[in-house]
Protein backbone atom coordinates (compact mmCIF):
# COMPACT_ATOMS: atom_id res chain seq x y z
CA UNK A 1 0.00 0.00 0.00
CA UNK A 2 1.15 3.44 -1.13
CA UNK A 3 0.55 6.92 -1.48
CA UNK A 4 3.14 9.29 -3.17
CA UNK A 5 2.47 12.59 -4.39
CA UNK A 6 5.33 14.28 -6.80
CA UNK A 7 6.23 16.79 -9.60
CA UNK A 8 7.85 13.67 -11.55
CA UNK A 9 5.86 11.35 -14.34
CA UNK A 10 5.89 8.06 -13.19
CA UNK A 11 5.99 4.69 -15.40
CA UNK A 12 2.97 2.95 -15.51
CA UNK A 13 4.16 -0.44 -16.44
CA UNK A 14 7.27 -0.43 -13.94
CA UNK A 15 4.12 0.21 -11.09
CA UNK A 16 1.81 -2.60 -12.63
CA UNK A 17 4.74 -5.23 -12.27
CA UNK A 18 6.72 -3.95 -8.96
CA UNK A 19 2.58 -4.07 -7.33
CA UNK A 20 2.13 -7.78 -8.46
CA UNK A 21 5.79 -9.20 -8.32
CA UNK A 22 5.78 -12.03 -6.05
CA UNK A 23 2.37 -12.21 -4.56
CA UNK A 24 0.60 -14.99 -5.89
CA UNK A 25 -2.82 -14.53 -4.46
CA UNK A 26 -3.35 -11.10 -6.88
CA UNK A 27 -5.59 -12.85 -9.33
CA UNK A 28 -6.39 -9.33 -10.47
CA UNK A 29 -5.21 -5.77 -11.23
CA UNK A 30 -6.64 -2.68 -11.61
CA UNK A 31 -5.74 0.48 -12.71
CA UNK A 32 -6.38 4.37 -13.86
CA UNK A 33 -4.43 6.11 -15.21
CA UNK A 34 -5.50 10.57 -15.39
CA UNK A 35 -4.31 12.29 -18.24
CA UNK A 36 -4.43 16.31 -19.07
CA UNK A 37 -6.47 17.06 -21.93
CA UNK A 38 -6.18 19.90 -25.08
CA UNK A 39 -9.52 20.67 -24.61
CA UNK A 40 -11.82 21.63 -21.68
CA UNK A 41 -15.31 22.70 -22.02
CA UNK A 42 -14.83 23.49 -25.44
CA UNK A 43 -11.74 25.28 -24.65
CA UNK A 44 -8.62 24.59 -25.50
CA UNK A 45 -5.83 23.79 -22.97
CA UNK A 46 -2.20 24.77 -23.25
CA UNK A 47 -1.22 23.28 -19.87
CA UNK A 48 -2.44 23.04 -16.50
CA UNK A 49 -0.63 23.81 -13.00
CA UNK A 50 -1.64 21.26 -10.05
CA UNK A 51 -1.88 22.80 -6.66
CA UNK A 52 -1.88 21.21 -3.39
CA UNK A 53 -1.81 21.38 0.25
CA UNK A 54 1.41 19.38 1.31
CA UNK A 55 0.61 17.12 4.61
CA UNK A 56 -3.25 17.16 4.01
CA UNK A 57 -3.29 15.90 0.88
CA UNK A 58 -1.00 12.70 1.88
CA UNK A 59 -3.27 12.64 5.01
CA UNK A 60 -6.58 12.67 2.66
CA UNK A 61 -5.35 10.27 0.29
CA UNK A 62 -4.58 7.55 3.44
CA UNK A 63 -7.66 7.78 4.73
CA UNK A 64 -9.03 7.41 1.17
CA UNK A 65 -6.72 4.06 0.98
CA UNK A 66 -7.85 2.85 4.28
CA UNK A 67 -11.63 3.21 3.62
CA UNK A 68 -11.14 1.12 -0.05
CA UNK A 69 -9.13 -1.65 1.86
CA UNK A 70 -12.28 -1.91 4.73
CA UNK A 71 -14.48 -2.24 2.09
CA UNK A 72 -12.25 -4.83 -0.59
CA UNK A 73 -10.40 -7.56 0.01
CA UNK A 74 -7.15 -5.37 -1.13
CA UNK A 75 -3.94 -7.72 -1.30
CA UNK A 76 -2.31 -3.88 -2.58
CA UNK A 77 -3.12 -0.74 -4.01
CA UNK A 78 -1.07 2.43 -5.30
CA UNK A 79 -1.66 6.07 -5.41
CA UNK A 80 0.30 8.46 -7.37
CA UNK A 81 -0.84 12.27 -7.75
CA UNK A 82 1.48 15.05 -9.68
CA UNK A 83 1.58 18.14 -8.91
CA UNK A 84 3.17 21.48 -11.21
CA UNK A 85 2.90 22.21 -14.87
CA UNK A 86 1.52 19.75 -16.80
CA UNK A 87 0.63 20.18 -20.75
CA UNK A 88 -1.71 18.03 -22.29
CA UNK A 89 -0.74 14.30 -22.94
CA UNK A 90 1.17 14.37 -19.96
CA UNK A 91 -0.12 11.65 -16.77
CA UNK A 92 -1.55 13.17 -14.11
CA UNK A 93 -2.88 10.30 -11.65
CA UNK A 94 -2.49 6.79 -11.10
CA UNK A 95 -4.29 4.26 -9.02
CA UNK A 96 -3.74 0.24 -9.21
CA UNK A 97 -5.24 -1.90 -7.16
CA UNK A 98 -4.56 -5.37 -6.82
CA UNK A 99 -7.21 -8.42 -5.79
CA UNK A 100 -7.41 -12.47 -5.60
CA UNK A 101 -10.27 -11.34 -7.60
CA UNK A 102 -11.26 -8.72 -10.40
CA UNK A 103 -14.29 -7.52 -9.07
CA UNK A 104 -12.56 -6.50 -5.93
CA UNK A 105 -9.77 -4.85 -8.27
CA UNK A 106 -12.24 -3.65 -10.41
CA UNK A 107 -14.76 -1.51 -8.10
CA UNK A 108 -12.33 -0.45 -5.44
CA UNK A 109 -9.85 1.33 -8.53
CA UNK A 110 -13.37 3.20 -9.26
CA UNK A 111 -14.02 4.34 -5.67
CA UNK A 112 -10.70 5.35 -5.50
CA UNK A 113 -10.22 7.81 -8.42
CA UNK A 114 -13.95 9.28 -7.87
CA UNK A 115 -13.34 9.61 -4.00
CA UNK A 116 -10.28 11.35 -4.52
CA UNK A 117 -11.59 13.78 -7.28
CA UNK A 118 -13.81 15.53 -4.36
CA UNK A 119 -11.30 14.79 -1.05
CA UNK A 120 -8.03 15.10 -2.20
CA UNK A 121 -6.93 18.69 -1.69
CA UNK A 122 -5.84 19.63 -5.02
CA UNK A 123 -6.56 22.34 -7.44
CA UNK A 124 -6.42 22.81 -11.15
CA UNK A 125 -5.04 25.90 -12.93
CA UNK A 126 -5.79 26.05 -16.59
CA UNK A 127 -3.71 27.80 -19.49
CA UNK A 128 -5.54 29.01 -22.39
CA UNK A 129 -6.22 31.43 -25.61
CA UNK A 130 -8.31 33.56 -23.22
CA UNK A 131 -5.45 33.53 -19.86
CA UNK A 132 -5.16 31.04 -16.82
CA UNK A 133 -8.28 30.02 -14.55
CA UNK A 134 -9.07 27.93 -11.80
CA UNK A 135 -11.48 24.74 -12.54
CA UNK A 136 -14.56 24.19 -10.69
CA UNK A 137 -15.47 21.62 -9.57
CA UNK A 138 -17.72 19.67 -11.46
CA UNK A 139 -21.25 18.26 -9.64
CA UNK A 140 -20.81 15.03 -11.94
CA UNK A 141 -17.69 14.22 -9.66
CA UNK A 142 -19.58 14.86 -6.33
CA UNK A 143 -22.44 12.12 -7.92
CA UNK A 144 -19.92 10.07 -8.96
CA UNK A 145 -18.40 9.89 -5.59
CA UNK A 146 -21.83 10.42 -4.17
CA UNK A 147 -22.47 6.55 -5.18
CA UNK A 148 -20.20 4.93 -2.86
CA UNK A 149 -21.50 6.14 0.23
CA UNK A 150 -22.65 3.55 1.13
CA UNK A 151 -20.50 0.82 1.34
CA UNK A 152 -20.60 -1.70 -1.49
CA UNK A 153 -23.40 -4.24 -0.36
CA UNK A 154 -21.84 -7.16 -2.31
CA UNK A 155 -18.54 -7.99 -1.65
CA UNK A 156 -18.32 -11.49 -2.69
CA UNK A 157 -14.90 -12.68 -4.06
CA UNK A 158 -13.42 -12.67 -0.92
CA UNK A 159 -9.66 -12.62 -0.97
CA UNK A 160 -9.29 -16.46 0.45
CA UNK B 1 -2.92 30.21 14.96
CA UNK B 2 -1.74 29.74 10.90
CA UNK B 3 -3.74 30.52 8.18
CA UNK B 4 -3.42 28.86 4.61
CA UNK B 5 -4.72 29.90 1.35
CA UNK B 6 -5.15 27.90 -1.99
CA UNK B 7 -5.85 28.65 -4.96
CA UNK B 8 -7.79 31.84 -6.03
CA UNK B 9 -8.17 32.14 -2.37
CA UNK B 10 -4.10 32.73 -2.18
CA UNK B 11 -4.56 34.99 -5.72
CA UNK B 12 -7.50 37.32 -4.16
CA UNK B 13 -6.35 37.71 -0.29
CA UNK B 14 -2.43 37.88 -1.62
CA UNK B 15 -1.16 35.90 0.94
CA UNK B 16 -0.66 32.32 1.01
CA UNK B 17 0.16 32.00 4.67
CA UNK B 18 -0.23 33.99 7.56
CA UNK B 19 -0.07 34.24 11.36
CA UNK B 20 -3.61 35.77 13.16
CA UNK B 21 -4.97 36.23 16.35
CA UNK B 22 -8.37 36.83 16.34
CA UNK B 23 -10.03 38.04 19.40
CA UNK B 24 -11.01 35.24 22.30
CA UNK B 25 -14.49 34.60 21.25
CA UNK B 26 -13.64 33.41 17.89
CA UNK B 27 -14.12 30.24 18.86
CA UNK B 28 -15.64 28.52 15.53
CA UNK B 29 -14.59 28.15 11.87
CA UNK B 30 -17.54 30.40 11.00
CA UNK B 31 -16.74 32.69 13.31
CA UNK B 32 -13.19 32.81 12.35
CA UNK B 33 -14.12 33.59 8.68
CA UNK B 34 -16.78 36.15 9.95
CA UNK B 35 -13.71 38.07 11.48
CA UNK B 36 -11.04 37.03 7.93
CA UNK B 37 -13.73 39.08 5.95
CA UNK B 38 -12.56 42.14 8.08
CA UNK B 39 -8.92 41.56 7.81
CA UNK B 40 -8.85 43.89 4.73
CA UNK B 41 -10.69 44.32 0.83
CA UNK B 42 -8.76 41.20 -0.81
CA UNK B 43 -10.01 38.87 2.52
CA UNK B 44 -13.17 40.30 1.89
CA UNK B 45 -13.76 39.67 -1.63
CA UNK B 46 -12.29 36.20 -1.38
CA UNK B 47 -14.60 35.27 1.43
CA UNK B 48 -17.65 36.90 -0.02
CA UNK B 49 -19.48 33.35 -0.92
CA UNK B 50 -18.62 30.99 1.50
CA UNK B 51 -20.30 28.53 0.01
CA UNK B 52 -17.40 28.14 -2.16
CA UNK B 53 -14.91 27.82 0.29
CA UNK B 54 -14.13 24.81 2.02
CA UNK B 55 -12.07 25.01 5.25
CA UNK B 56 -9.66 22.44 6.59
CA UNK B 57 -8.55 22.87 10.44
CA UNK B 58 -5.62 20.64 10.96
CA UNK B 59 -5.49 19.31 7.52
CA UNK B 60 -9.16 18.06 8.35
CA UNK B 61 -12.32 19.11 6.61
CA UNK B 62 -14.12 21.12 8.98
CA UNK B 63 -17.70 22.52 9.30
CA UNK B 64 -18.51 26.05 10.04
CA UNK B 65 -19.69 24.81 14.05
CA UNK B 66 -16.42 23.32 14.47
CA UNK B 67 -13.74 24.97 17.04
CA UNK B 68 -10.63 26.57 16.34
CA UNK B 69 -7.91 27.24 18.65
CA UNK B 70 -4.72 29.10 19.19
CA UNK B 71 -2.14 27.17 17.67
CA UNK B 72 -4.10 25.46 14.87
CA UNK B 73 -3.56 25.18 11.48
CA UNK B 74 -6.57 26.51 9.27
CA UNK B 75 -6.60 26.21 5.73
CA UNK B 76 -9.32 28.14 2.87
CA UNK B 77 -9.69 26.78 -0.52
CA UNK B 78 -12.21 26.08 -2.97
CA UNK B 79 -13.97 22.90 -4.12
CA UNK B 80 -10.90 20.54 -4.40
CA UNK B 81 -10.65 19.47 -8.56
CA UNK B 82 -7.94 16.69 -8.62
CA UNK B 83 -7.42 13.36 -10.54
Amino acid sequence: MAIRVQLEDFDVGAELEALSAGNHRIGGVASFVGLVRDLAEGEAVAAMTLEHYPGMTEKQLAKIEAEARARWPLEDCLIVHRYGRLEPGERIVLVITASAHRQAALESCQFLIDWLKTQAPFWKLEEGPEGSHWVEARASDDAAAARWAEPADAKPDAAE
Amino acid sequence: MKVLYFAWLKAKTGVSEQEVSPPAEVTTVAALLDWLKGQGPGHAEALADLSVVKVAVNQEYARPGDPVRPGDEIALFPPVTGG
